[in-house]
């Protein structure tokens, strides 16, 4: 029994300590304030910001365009790579899976200033082409590995089943191969938005002048203590969380409900 | 393609299959008729799933030909083949309900059809099925399943033999000309396997297209096919009705792998007349005198009778209730017979042996060494073909080494007394020597048979005790008749222990 | 025309040349290698060289690996060894290591790295534990409530805990301390997940055994949980002892710049100093310590990799 008591009060300790820093953002959200600890009296002016500061509102549009394209592009690029790898034994399936892994552990800040000389080395301008091929040098890899086991699991004979009932390989692999491992391919999905979302040194080193990601500018707003709409990005924050707390219920429910038809 | 009706459905010439270093097919050559059920019969790795492989377009041949209908299709992939499969575990794809499932290949067809417009003008098109002909086809495959209504069910919600039905239906749905069935009924449980082949059979009539089956089950074999082809280390070992392969195998492992049999070493003595177990029995194989044949009796075809009565007397050492009969072996000399048979006999009880001439089944024997059962004695010498032998006893345990007493040491250091071990003793035609001084050798007999083999004669020397044979190579010439000795360097006697569990 | 449409051709004549190079070798295979005639006809061979094999899926991807992850490692390397005027030199590399400040700033960054990936182990471990002997749908809920901060932006939320410690009084005045909690904060997630889904994984009749056997708890624990749980926390603490020595937005965020990380230092010469021959070979040096700490530990299990996170 004490043995539960003590399970349990560790677990409230962590949960607090994850989610104070989170409720704090929550809670300030409804005041004006510039600072948390200071509380200006209840308002939804900061949600009315998201919309109406024009900055804010091509800051946060950015970052999940930004998120969208490079989470799409990786998906399609890391899901035909992963089959790839998958179904060639030899050598160049075993090089090209050691090089995707690569990215898996190296540095950020590796990553990022490699990228830098990448570009300089082609010379071109950082563009949001340059940005956007950062991203997917990051996440890529990340899609490869969500896909992966989902192709271990499936039967290998379901796509000779699909060539045996008169489909062409292309078609195998739309029709069989790709509906079979699709949990893993919107996973991928799922981890490489955000890990796009999250990124910071990758984009700071790979974005053009004047481009802001939500992370670039939280950042540099905080370093140089500049007055800024940084209070906004609470409210947005709040908002990103509910969504988050809504997606977990609904996978919750999902889930009792397919363990009561079992 | 170009089609023509030709007697053969497929014909494969010459067909090899080669994995790094295996070879899982060598050399194989096969006629299936049309409308045949044909099984491909063997233990794993045999090379019958890596065949049904490559007639189904999963796997390339790596040298020879599959011709389907008269022309070659080792190159043309799986989706362009005539030809669909039922998997071993199904695959099914499980993201598809039972109707998908059965449409999937209905949904990849094109039909041709010919079109007329108002003017007259006839046009040729290639197009799908229509939805309704896609569902009323899915609707007939089910109900020759029997699965009627089962179009919306999820794969995951039906058992095994439903799984399997649908499997079925997904195949024959297409039309194939030719059905693959890769051990479909390996998954399910015995009693549910036995309805299944009789409704394979069932199917194989009313649907009358070509069925090449592959299973390691000898009874599902012989119960189901037209023609059996048994296979073994990727080759070919015969093939034949269910009947011809039970009753005239051509060699011991086809005898051995279908059905229970005896398989005893025997010579043929003369015209219909063979010798095993230490008797002369009558048969009906007309053999030339003196070859060394295998004989196989089925166990059910040995008649007991009492003894005196029969050709040879033995004691019954075990007896086994299986059901139906009992299971019982008798000892005859050094020899046990298994006898299948409805009335028991006791264990130590003395019968008689009769098998009728027809039950007797000989087969030529591949003579590439002599062999015989023998046994060590006190002095670490061998007993064996009513000769005695010197011999190394230390082969029998790697690792041994005899101590001065003469007892065997084994690697761990066990001490072991060797003397009466039942011994399989194997000597190479060229390393027996023959001498006409009598007292030279560990064996005497008579010279029966001398046949002359290009650059050397082959003779059979018989010991007169026992009537052992020696089957020697050799340059000399010697006559007919005449009496030697039998010679064999020690390290040329080849010895196995003896395994229990082996007959 | 401009650069991107240059490095757009490229790409896409490297791709078609490799196509058509595993074309060819795939002809060449339908021949045999004893120069056998080929039995295909005219239209087979056709639709062999055109129909693309599942294996050759990998090639786009791995042109794309060969261009960006590759070929920019290659060209760090090549910047680390020379000097300015492209001439080959040891000079960066001495430098970094005749430096005193540089080589307090490294240590620093293995220290932050290992304390931290010590403390997550600390609290993660026995989380992970209690969330997997729990009711298989509660413990997995409890998980993704413990993950769920993933989703807001990793700064925004490092800004949130920098204005609690803020509260505490905390900020400017222990920034060693502030440091580690922000990064533990910050890597939690990545420590919980591939612990979780090892001991989910283990076979619970082990630890029964061990117990028939006569293994009281802590003993079952140390003998048996422990050791089977290793891949899971190697592959955790790989997944925070790397990230942790090189990020330096936590380390700036929460130790007031008092705290200057190794990653700090390759960021400083890019793009302050412009010194890019030496910000080079700092991240050599730094890929040289994650290959040794990969050496040490024995690699990672690719499939407990941040992946997990999308459990």
């Amino acid at each position: 029994m004490t043995r539960k008591i003590i399970s349990y009060a560790f677990l409230v300790f962590v949960l607090i300590f994850v989610y104070a820093p989170i409720l704090l953002l929550v809670i300030y959200s409804f005041t004006p304030s510039t600072i948390i600890g200071k509380w200006d009296g209840f308002s939804l002016s900061l949600y009315g910001e998201l919309f109406t500061n024009a900055r804010v509102r091509t800051m946060i549009i950015n970052t999940v365009v930004l998120a969208l394209l490079a989470a799409g592009l990786s998906t399609i690029l890391g899901t035909i790579g992963a089959i790839g790898i998958f179904y060639s034994r030899g050598k160049l399936g075993k090089v090209v899976k050691g090089a995707s892994n690569i990215n898996v552990i190296n540095a950020e800040i590796v990553i990022g200033v490699s990228l830098a000389l990448l570009f300089s080395f082609l010379t071109f301008n950082r563009t949001y082409f340059s940005l956007l091929l950062g991203h997917l040098a990051l996440i890529t890899p990340f899609v490869v590995l969500s896909v992966t086991p989902k192709l271990k699991q499936m039967d290998p004979s379901l796509y000779e089943a699909a060539l045996d009932l008169g489909a062409t390989p292309t078609k195998a692999l739309f029709k069989v191969i790709i509906p079979e491992i699709m949990s893993g391919i919107v996973s991928g999905f799922m981890l490489a938005i955000t890990l796009s979302l999250d990124d910071y040194i990758i984009t700071s080193f790979t974005k053009p002048i004047g481009f802001d990601t939500i992370s670039t500018y939280a950042y540099n707003a905080v370093k140089n203590q500049a007055k800024s709409d940084l209070p906004a990005l609470r409210a947005l924050s709040a908002i990103i969380f509910l969504i988050a707390v809504i997606v977990v219920i609904i996978m919750n429910i999902r889930a009792s409900r397919k363990e009561k038809t079992k | 393609m170009k089609e023509q009706m030709t007697e053969n459905i497929i014909e494969i010439k010459d067909l090899v299959r080669q994995f790094d270093e295996t070879i899982a097919v060598d050399h194989i050559n096969l006629k299936v008729k049309r409308g045949e059920f044909v099984t491909f019969l063997g233990p794993s790795g045999c090379g019958k799933t890596t065949t049904l492989r490559m007639i189904a377009g999963f796997d390339r041949p790596t040298s020879g030909e599959i011709l389907l209908n008269g022309v070659n299709i080792s190159d043309l992939p799986p989706n362009r083949r005539p030809i669909n499969t039922v998997f071993q575990r199904y695959a099914l794809f499980p993201h598809l309900n039972v109707f998908e499932n059965i449409a999937f290949g209905l949904k990849q067809k094109r039909v041709r059809v010919v079109l007329e417009d108002s003017k007259g003008n006839r046009k040729e098109k290639t197009q799908k099925l229509s939805k309704q002909e896609i569902a009323e086809k899915v609707a007939h495959a089910l109900k020759i399943v029997d699965l009627e209504g089962f179009e919306k069910r999820s794969i995951t919600t039906l058992s095994g033999g439903q799984q399997q039905r649908v499997a079925i239906a997904r195949a024959i749905v297409n039309e194939p000309q030719i059905l693959l069935l890769d051990e479909p009924l390996g998954a399910l449980d015995l009693k549910m396997r036995k309805d299944m082949q009789i409704e394979l059979k069932e199917m194989h009539k009313t649907l009358g297209i070509t069925f090449i089956y592959v299973t390691h089950d000898q009874e599902e074999a012989l119960t189901m096919s037209d023609t059996v082809v048994v296979m073994k280390d990727g080759t070919v070992q015969q093939i034949g009705t269910p009947t011809d392969i039970y009753n005239e195998p051509v060699n011991a492992f086809v005898a051995d792998f279908i059905g229970e049999s005896n398989i005893f070493s025997g010579t043929i003595t003369d015209h219909k007349k063979v010798r095993f177990i230490g008797k002369v029995f009558d048969c009906v194989d007309d053999f030339e005198k003196n070859e060394k044949v295998d004989v196989v009796v089925r166990p059910e075809d040995v008649v007991l009778t009492a003894p005196g009565e029969g050709i040879v007397d033995g004691e019954i050492i075990s007896s086994v209730f299986k059901g139906v009969h009992y299971e019982m072996i008798l000892k005859v000399g050094r020899n046990e017979v298994v006898i299948q048979n409805t009335v028991e006999k006791k264990v130590g009880e003395k019968c008689g042996v009769m098998i009728s001439p027809d039950n007797i089944h000989i087969m030529k024997k591949e003579f590439s060494v002599n062999r015989y059962d023998g046994y060590i004695t006190k002095k670490n010498t061998v007993i064996f073909g009513d000769g005695e032998f010197e011999c190394d006893v230390t082969q029998l345990y790697a690792g041994s080494h005899l101590d001065e007493e003469g007892y065997l040491i084994t690697a761990d250091g066990e001490q072991l007394d060797l003397t009466d071990v039942d011994v399989e003793v194997e000597v190479g035609l060229h390393d027996i020597d023959v001498s006409d001084e009598p007292e030279i050798g560990g064996a005497t007999g008579n010279i029966v048979s001398i046949i002359y083999k290009g650059d050397h004669y082959q003779i059979i020397v018989r010991t007169e005790e026992n009537e052992e044979d020696y089957v020697v190579d050799t340059e000399y010439t010697w006559n007919e008749n005449d009496t030697v000795s039998i010679s064999i360097p020690k390290e040329a006697i080849k010895m196995k222990l003896k395994t229990e569990e082996k007959r | 025309m401009d650069y991107l449409t240059i490095a757009l051709l490229v790409v896409v004549i490297v791709l078609t040349a490799a196509i058509a190079f595993f074309a060819f070798r795939y002809r060449k295979r339908t021949y045999g290698k004893d120069g056998r005639e080929g039995v295909t006809t005219d239209k087979g061979l056709k639709r062999r060289l055109f129909a693309f094999s599942r294996k050759q899926l990998c090639i786009p991807y791995g042109v794309f690996l060969a261009l960006f992850v590759v070929f920019p490692l290659f060209l760090i390397l090549y910047n680390a060894f020379t000097d300015r005027s492209g001439h080959i030199s040891f000079d960066n590399f001495i430098l970094f290591f005749s430096t005193p400040s540089t080589i307090t700033n490294l240590f620093m960054s293995l220290l932050i790295a290992f304390v931290t990936t010590a403390v997550c182990i600390l609290i993660a471990y026995p989380l992970a534990y209690i969330l997997s002997r729990m009711k298989a749908s509660r413990g997995y809920i409890l998980v993704m409530l413990f993950v769920m901060p993933m989703w807001i932006n990793f700064v925004l939320r490092a800004m949130a805990l920098r204005e609690l410690l803020d509260l505490f009084g905390w900020l400017g005045e222990y920034n060693f301390l502030n440091t580690i909690i922000g990064m533990v904060y910050d890597f939690l997630p990545f420590m919980i997940l591939p612990l979780y889904s090892t001991l989910i994984k283990m076979d619970r009749s082990l630890e029964e055994a061990a117990a028939d056997l006569g293994a009281g708890r802590t003993r079952t624990f140390v003998k048996v949980t422990l050791p089977l749980s290793v891949p899971g926390i190697i592959s955790g603490a790989m997944m925070v002892f790397l990230p942790t020595m090189s990020c330096y937005v936590i380390s700036e965020t929460f130790g007031g710049g008092k705290i200057p990380l190794i990653g700090k230092l390759i960021e400083e010469q890019f793009l302050a100093a412009d010194n890019w021959h030496y910000g080079s070979a700092i991240a050599i040096i730094m890929l040289i310590i994650m290959f040794i700490t990969m050496l040490v530990t024995g690699g990672f299990k690719s499939e407990n990799v941040r992946g997990g996170a999308s459990l």
